[in-house]
C-alpha cells in the first residue's frame, strides 16, 4: 500500500523512513500472530483489510473527513463519551499506543519508570510515528492515572490536547463532578465543531454506539461457546479495530461475522479443541499492537474466551440508556453509563472484584490470567485483590507483569505453560 | 528406557529409566550449541520416548530423535522431581543458572502455586557466578569461602551489575573479603525467602537446582526460613539432576497411560 498513500503521509509530517520501518514490523507480526491462525472465519477478512489499511485506507478516509469540515479526535481512554463526539459529527478514534517505538525520546518527556503505554503515546507524538495522532483537532486526555494525568501535561506542549478529570471515587460528589466535566467536553466539542449537541443527534448517537457494544456483546455470549469458536487473539483484535473504525460499518461487519460464528457453533467447529484450557484475561488494556501474551497463551495450548479490559467487556459491558427525551435526561444517561467503569483508579473498586468473579464463572475458565504492564499502580495494585478474590472462590489465576519489548517472551511462555499445566 | 532431559541455561542433564527405576544419569555444559550437546549425550542410547523440559525443551522437540519427545515446564518437572526423592515435602525451591522457582506442592508432586524471578538474574546462580568472579573464585568453592565470614555486611542492591559494583567497593573500605562474600549470599537468601512466603511456604522444604550444592546457601536458607537441614530443608543427594528425573517420570506416566 505504501506508495499510494506516500504522499498523504508526508502531508501528515510523518518521519517516512521510520514510519516504513514501523509498517514492515507491523506487518511481519500480524502475519505471525494472525494469518498462521488454523480456521479462521471468513468474517476476519474484514479485519485482515481493515488492518492492513490501517495507516493507508482509514487515514484517506479520515482526511476526507476532515476535508468536508468533520473534526478528528483522539482519545486514549475508554471515559471519553464517544456519544458527544459523534453528537457534532466529528470522528473519535483510539490513539493506540502499543508499540515500544520513541522509547528514548519519550524518555526525555516522562519518567524511565512509566507504564508502556504512556511511553509508546508520547513516543510515537516525538517520533512523528502515527498518522492517526498527527490527524486529530483534538486529543482528550483524563485524569485515570497518575502517570497519565502528569505525561498529558508534557504531551500538550506537542499536540492540542482538552482534559477531563476523571473521579476516582463513586460518592454523589464524584457524580456531580464527573457531570460537569462532561458538559465542560461538550462545550469544548462544540467550540471546535461549530456544531451543538441536541437532543436529536445525541440520540442517534447513543444508539450508534449502543448498537457497536451490543454486536460485540453478542460476539462475546457467542464465543463462549464450548468449543470456542473463535480466537482470543481474534476477539482482541475486533475490540482493537472498534477503537478507530466507523462505528456504523463495524458493527455491520461485527454482527455478519456473529452470523458465521453461530453456524459454526451450531456445527460444533472450535478454533481448538473442546477440552483446551479455557482462559480469561483481566487487567491493563492491550492497544494494537500489543498481542504478545494472548499470542505466547494461543500457542501453548489455552483458548482466550473473555478479556477483562478496557479492549474488552469493561468498554462493552454497560450500555446507556436509550430513553431520554430531553437533552437533560441524555447527558445524565451517559453520565451514569460511564459511572459504572470499573477501572483501577476508583477507589475502592469493589464492584471490579465481583465482576471479574462472575465473569470468570460465567465462562466456565480454567484459569483467569492478569496482566498489568510494568510500573502500572492501579492495576498491579488491584492483581493483589483479584488473585485473592479468585483464590477464595477456587478459580486458578497468575498475575503477570510485562511491557511491549519481546525479551521476555521466554519467560512468559515458561509461566504460561506452567499456569497451564496446574489447571489441566 | 524412558528419557528425561532438562535443558537448562547452564547444564544439560539426562536420566534414564526402567520400570521405575534410574539406570542413566549423564551431564554436560549447555554451551553456545545445545543441540549438539543434546545429540552427543544421547549417543549410544536407545529410547521408547522423551520429556524435555527447561529453556531449551522446545529444541529437543524438533531433533528428530526417533523416539517421541513430549515437553513440560521447568516447573512442572522440579515439582515431580522433588516429590520424588522427599514425598512429604511441601514447597520445592529451585534455584538454577538464570532463574529461581518456588513451588507449592500439592500432593503427589502435582504444582499448586508457583513464582518466578523475572527477567533479570538476581538471586540466581549466575549471579552467584558473577560475584565469584570479582573474588576470583570458582563458583562451585564460593560457598565454602563465604563460611569463613562471621558478620556479613548488608548489599542492598540485587542487580547483579550493581552488586558488583557493591562488592567493589565494600572491599576498598577494607571489609574481609569473606564477609562481602557471605553478604552477597546473604542477599540471595533473604530474596528467595521472600519468594518463598508468596506461594505460601510450608515444610518440609525441598531445595533443588545447581546451587543446592552451596553449603552457605543452604544455611543461610535455613536461617532465613526457619528450617533444620535434613528435617524441614531437604536436599536430594543430586540437586541439579532433579528436572531431568521429574521430566522422565512424567514420561512413565505418559507410558503407563
Ligand atoms: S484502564 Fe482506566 S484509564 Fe485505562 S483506558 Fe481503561 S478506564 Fe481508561
Ligand atoms: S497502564 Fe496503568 S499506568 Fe499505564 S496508563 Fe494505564 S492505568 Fe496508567
Amino acid at each position: 500500500m505504501s506508495e499510494a498513500y506516500r504522499e498523504m503521509w508526508e502531508n501528515l509530517n510523518l518521519d517516512l523512513a521510520a514510519h516504513d520501518g514501523l509498517l514492515s514490523v507491523l506487518g511481519k507480526f500480524y502475519g505471525d500472530i494472525y494469518m498462521s491462525q488454523q480456521g479462521r472465519l471468513k468474517g476476519m477478512e474484514y479485519l485482515d483489510f481493515v488492518l492492513s489499511e490501517v495507516h493507508g485506507l482509514r487515514i484517506k478516509e479520515l482526511q476526507d473527513a476532515k476535508a468536508q469540515g468533520r473534526k478528528i479526535v483522539g482519545t486514549f481512554c475508554v471515559f471519553v463519551p464517544e456519544e458527544l463526539a459523534l453528537a457534532v459529527d466529528a470522528v473519535q478514534v483510539g490513539l493506540c499506543a502499543g508499540a515500544d517505538a520513541g522509547r528514548e525520546a519519550a524518555e526525555t518527556l516522562v519518567p524511565r519508570n512509566t507504564c508502556a503505554l504512556i511511553k509508546s503515546f508520547i513516543g510515537f507524538k516525538l517520533a512523528r510515528l502515527c498518522p492517526y495522532t498527527e490527524s486529530c483537532d483534538l486529543i482528550v486526555g483524563e485524569t485515570t492515572c497518575d502517570g497519565k494525568k502528569k505525561a498529558y501535561e508534557a504531551f500538550a506542549e506537542h499536540a492540542p490536547m482538552h482534559i477531563m478529570e476523571v473521579p476516582q471515587t463513586k460518592t454523589e460528589a464524584a457524580r456531580a463532578l464527573w457531570k460537569a466535566e462532561v458538559l465542560r467536553y461538550m462545550e469544548k466539542l462544540e467550540e471546535l465543531t461549530g456544531k451543538k449537541v441536541t437532543a436529536e443527534n445525541l440520540a442517534a448517537a447513543i444508539k450508534t454506539v449502543n448498537a457497536r457494544r451490543r454486536a460485540l456483546q453478542r460476539l462475546n455470549a457467542l464465543r463462549a461457546a464450548v468449543p470456542a469458536p473463535i480466537s482470543g487473539r481474534d476477539v482482541l483484535l475486533i475490540n482493537q479495530v472498534s477503537f478507530y473504525d466507523d462505528p456504523v460499518r463495524f458493527t455491520a461487519s461485527i454482527n455478519t461475522l456473529c452470523d458465521q460464528l453461530e453456524e459454526r457453533i451450531k456445527a460444533g467447529d472450535g478454533v481448538a479443541p473442546a477440552d483446551a484450557p479455557r482462559v480469561m484475561l483481566s487487567g491493563c488494556p492491550m492497544a494494537v499492537p500489543n498481542w504478545k501474551l494472548p499470542y505466547v497463551i494461543e500457542s501453548s495450548g489455552a483458548v482466550i474466551v473473555g478479556e477483562e479490559s478496557c479492549i474488552g467487556t469493561r468498554n462493552t459491558r454497560d450500555l446507556t440508556d436509550e430513553s431520554g427525551l430531553t437533552l437533560e435526561q441524555m447527558i445524565d444517561a451517559l453520565c451514569d453509563r460511564y459511572m459504572k467503569i470499573d477501572c483501577a483508579c476508583f477507589t475502592p473498586n469493589a464492584e471490579r472484584l465481583d465482576n471479574v468473579e462472575s465473569m470468570a464463572r460465567d465462562l466456565k475458565v480454567d484459569g483467569v490470567i492478569q496482566y498489568a504492564l510494568m510500573f502500572c499502580q492501579p492495576y498491579a495494585h488491584e492483581g493483589i485483590k483479584v488473585e485473592r478474590r479468585l483464590t477464595a472462590g477456587g478459580i486458578p489465576s497468575m498475575s503477570l507483569e510485562t511491557d511491549y519489548s519481546m525479551e521476555d517472551v521466554e519467560q512468559l511462555k515458561t509461566r504460561v505453560e506452567a499456569f497451564l499445566e496446574t489447571v489441566r | 528406557m524412558i528419557l528425561g532431559i532438562d535443558i537448562g541455561s547452564r547444564s544439560i542433564e539426562v536420566v534414564g529409566m526402567a520400570g521405575g527405576e534410574v539406570v542413566e544419569k549423564r551431564r554436560a555444559p549447555t554451551t553456545f550449541n545445545p543441540v549438539a550437546q543434546v545429540r552427543a549425550l544421547l549417543d549410544g542410547l536407545s529410547a521408547r520416548r522423551a520429556v524435555a523440559t527447561g529453556y531449551g525443551r522446545k529444541l529437543v522437540q524438533d531433533l528428530d530423535l526417533g523416539f517421541p519427545v513430549e515437553t513440560i515446564t521447568e516447573i512442572k518437572a522440579h515439582g515431580l522431581g522433588a516429590a520424588h526423592h522427599f514425598p512429604e515435602g511441601r514447597t520445592v525451591l529451585d534455584i538454577g543458572g538464570q532463574d529461581t522457582k518456588a513451588i507449592a506442592l500439592l500432593p503427589g508432586g502435582r504444582v499448586g502455586k508457583f513464582e518466578m524471578n523475572d527477567r533479570c538474574a538476581a538471586g540466581t546462580g549466575k549471579f552467584l557466578e558473577y560475584t565469584a568472579q570479582i573474588f576470583q573464585i570458582p563458583v562451585q568453592e564460593f560457598g565454602l569461602y563465604a563460611l569463613g565470614g562471621d558478620a556479613p555486611p548488608i548489599i542492598n542492591s540485587m542487580c547483579t551489575v550493581f552488586a558488583e559494583t557493591e562488592a567493589t567497593s565494600l572491599m576498598a573500605q577494607g571489609v574481609r573479603p569473606e564477609n562481602i562474600a557471605l553478604g552477597l549470599h546473604l542477599s540471595i537468601a533473604r530474596r528467595t525467602a521472600n519468594m518463598l512466603q508468596r506461594v505460601g511456604l510450608a515444610f518440609p522444604l525441598i531445595f533443588v537446582g545447581g546451587v543446592a550444592h552451596n553449603p552457605c546457601m543452604r544455611r543461610l536458607l535455613a536461617e532465613q526460613t526457619g528450617t533444620v537441614e535434613g528435617e524441614t530443608l531437604l536436599v536430594p543427594a543430586e540437586p541439579d539432576m532433579t528436572g531431568a528425573l521429574g521430566a522422565a517420570l512424567w514420561g512413565e506416566t505418559l507410558a503407563r497411560s
